[in-house]
């Protein structure tokens, strides 16, 4: 059994308690959070032990690992604080807001042995890991363009209160859902080297740009697009695609299916020519306890074994991993203003 | 409780399948008379009962039915609370606060300007029955004998164990609105379980229930066992697993296993809905 400490109670904290609570292998030892009223919430209905300051859990009881679910500016000092006292680390993406800060809890989380992951969900999705599968197979022969985007309606109207709506405190389309698209061609085909033709549009917030679009260009010579956008009502909650093209097929997959087209005379002993259209149905692994996606539960599981198996293998979404997101936000952010100035 | 239910989903824009199958239907029923020519079809087919989610829209529904009443002497509605994603879209907007000020009625709102949050650290269970309450509104003077708890919510409880709250939402559906409370999983196992110790006695529980195994948690052979051996109404939904297997395989599944009371299948045309209870019928 092992001993978990929650950061942060909103939304993503509750359905990573839920998750964490159901786990056979988790106790929940304490959860921390700065609203007194969700503390005697939590306090009053589900006897869970509270403390309103994260540093003062480790005095409840010993842990073995933390999960951070606080906007994204707090991240730093919780996961600096985490790693001081050599616990294991779960913390919500993106990892930081600034790259120097990302590159030193990196070092620090390798240098005291912990399990160290970002929550890139999307990792645990069976359909883009059906597409990393194949894409790694080289099934579509060389890769040239991949193009990723999201959209949702997470601002569709010019009212917003909260830390989202903040670029101080990490609010905005691009770190809170542009990264998990950059997250996803990082794994897809690994990032990009550099961005081009960088748009971050204002559409209804005042703070934070609502939409991202720009151009990668990647090492070997491949490009990509990036197009995302949460201020578009036409659909019911967050989509992601992603379009891969290769020199003897393509791969298009969302949530829901992964589609692959081989050309003429590219057949495998898997696939036949043309298209082959698999679902979610037939590509996600189960899972013991489901709340909003297996997903969820997935990267917690993964995250739980890690520390089960004293993080001795190399496992998804570690801070190096997700460092490489928000170098690609940094060099967004910059050549946005390059191109302003 | 009838045998065949009809769904909502193909009505709102929701498919596991496909997001291009979800906006094509967003579009096709764009206007409420498109739903309702559906609903005409199957209720002159003989279903009668109607599970949909406390979307935005149902509004309109509710107030179609209640015009004509002798059009639709029998029409049961089983609402599904919340629309989760009403709530997920304004908390992402407005924080967890704002997203409850938003949508909790106005005396509920007042309480929360005033900044007399002690109101809901005193009394979770009275804003429970606000919401719900104000999830009820579009229904008033219709059918409703069962309101079921959506699976995001009853996961979400049971993942917390809060189990008073299962216990404090059953009685509310009881005394306010003299129905059944239903529960709405992807976790049938481990729900049956925790309403168990609720003493929530053989209650009714919607889930997926396929022979892929499609989100059912615990896995196919736990499923099949609870549904042979515990005291409960099972409804079945996601029969087809949004149409991996093959309709006639996947009902002969469903209705091989006799405790099942009802199945629960979203269509939207005629065709669709006559095979798919002429299937049911024929299978038992």
């Amino acid at each position: 059994m092992i001993r978990v400490g929650l950061i942060g109670v909103g939304k993503m904290g509750l359905s990573h308690y839920a998750i964490l609570n159901a786990h056979p292998g988790v106790e929940v030892a304490a959860v921390a959070d700065t609203s007194g009223l969700v503390l005697s919430v939590l306090q009053k209905y589900l006897g869970i032990n509270t403390v309103k300051d994260y540093r003062q859990m480790l005095a409840l009881d010993r842990l073995d690992g933390v999960v951070i679910a606080t906007p994204p500016k707090t991240h730093a000092d919780a996961v600096t604080w985490a790693l001081e006292h050599g616990l294991h680390v779960f913390v919500e993406k993106p990892l930081c807001l600034s790259v120097e800060d990302g590159r030193r809890l990196a070092l620090l989380a390798d240098r005291q042995r912990v399990v160290n992951q970002v929550g890139y969900h999307n990792r645990f999705v069976g359909t883009f890991q059906e597409t990393k599968r194949l894409v790694d197979s080289g099934i579509i022969g060389h890769p040239y363009h991949i193009s990723g985007e999201a959209y949702g309606q997470v601002v569709v109207k010019e009212e917003s209160s909260t830390w989202r709506s903040t670029k101080e405190e990490g609010g905005g389309c691009l770190h809170e859902y542009c990264s998990h698209v950059i997250d996803l061609m990082n794994y897809v085909v690994g990032p990009p080297k550099d961005v081009l033709g960088v748009v971050l549009e204002r559409i209804y917030s005042r703070d934070v740009e609502d939409a991202v679009y720009a151009t990668l260009a990647y090492p070997n010579g491949m490009s990509g697009q990036l197009a995302t956008n949460w201020s578009d009502d036409t659909y019911r909650r967050m989509t992601t695609r992603l379009t891969v093209q290769g020199t003897r097929g393509k791969i298009i997959s969302d949530r829901e299916e992964c589609r692959l087209y081989l050309s003429a005379g590219t057949a495998s002993a898997e696939f036949a020519d043309g298209w082959t259209v698999r679902n979610i149905t037939q590509l996600q692994p189960p899972v013991a306890y489901y709340l909003r996606g297996e997903e969820y539960t997935a990267q917690l599981d993964h995250f739980v074994q890690a520390v089960e198996t004293g993080a001795r293998d190399p496992h998804a979404n570690s801070f190096a991993s997700a460092l490489q997101v928000d170098i690609v936000m940094d060099l967004l952010l910059h050549r946005a203003r390059g191109a302003r100035a | 409780m009838d045998r065949i239910v009809l769904g909502d989903n193909q009505f709102f824009g929701i498919n596991h399948m496909s997001e291009e199958k979800a906006r094509d239907q967003a579009m096709r029923f764009a206007h409420t008379r498109a739903i309702m020519d559906v609903l005409d079809v199957a209720y002159d087919l003989g279903i009668r009962t109607f599970m949909c989610t406390t979307h935005d829209r149902i509004g309109e529904v509710c107030e179609a039915i209640r015009a004509k009443p002798s059009r639709y002497p029998d029409f049961q509605f089983y609402p599904c609370m919340p629309y989760a994603h009403k709530y997920a879209n304004a908390a992402g907007q407005l924080g967890m606060l704002g997203a409850l000020k938003k949508f909790a009625p106005n005396t509920m709102l007042d309480t929360i300007v005033k900044g007399a949050v002690s109101a809901l650290r005193r009394d979770v269970y009275g804003l429970m029955q606000l919401l719900v309450d104000t999830e009820m509104r579009p229904f008033a003077g219709l059918a409703t004998k069962v309101v079921f708890l959506q699976n995001v919510v009853t996961d979400l409880l049971l993942g917390l164990d809060f189990k008073a709250m299962f216990v404090a939402f059953a009685d509310h559906i009881r005394q306010r609105y003299n129905a059944e409370a239903g529960f709405i999983t992807m976790n049938l196992p481990r729900l049956l379980d925790t309403l168990d110790a609720c003493g929530i006695v053989n209650p009714l529980v919607c889930s997926s229930i396929n022979k892929i195994g499609f989100r059912m948690c615990g896995g196919v052979e736990a499923y099949e066992r609870a549904i042979a051996t515990r005291t409960f109404r099972p409804l079945a939904m996601s029969v087809f697993a949004s149409g991996a297997i093959p309709p006639a395989e996947a009902l002969a599944y469903v209705c091989g296993q006799k405790k099942i009371t009802s199945i629960v299948f979203g269509a939207s045309t005629e065709a669709h809905i006559r095979q798919t209870k002429e299937l049911i019928e024929r299978l038992g």
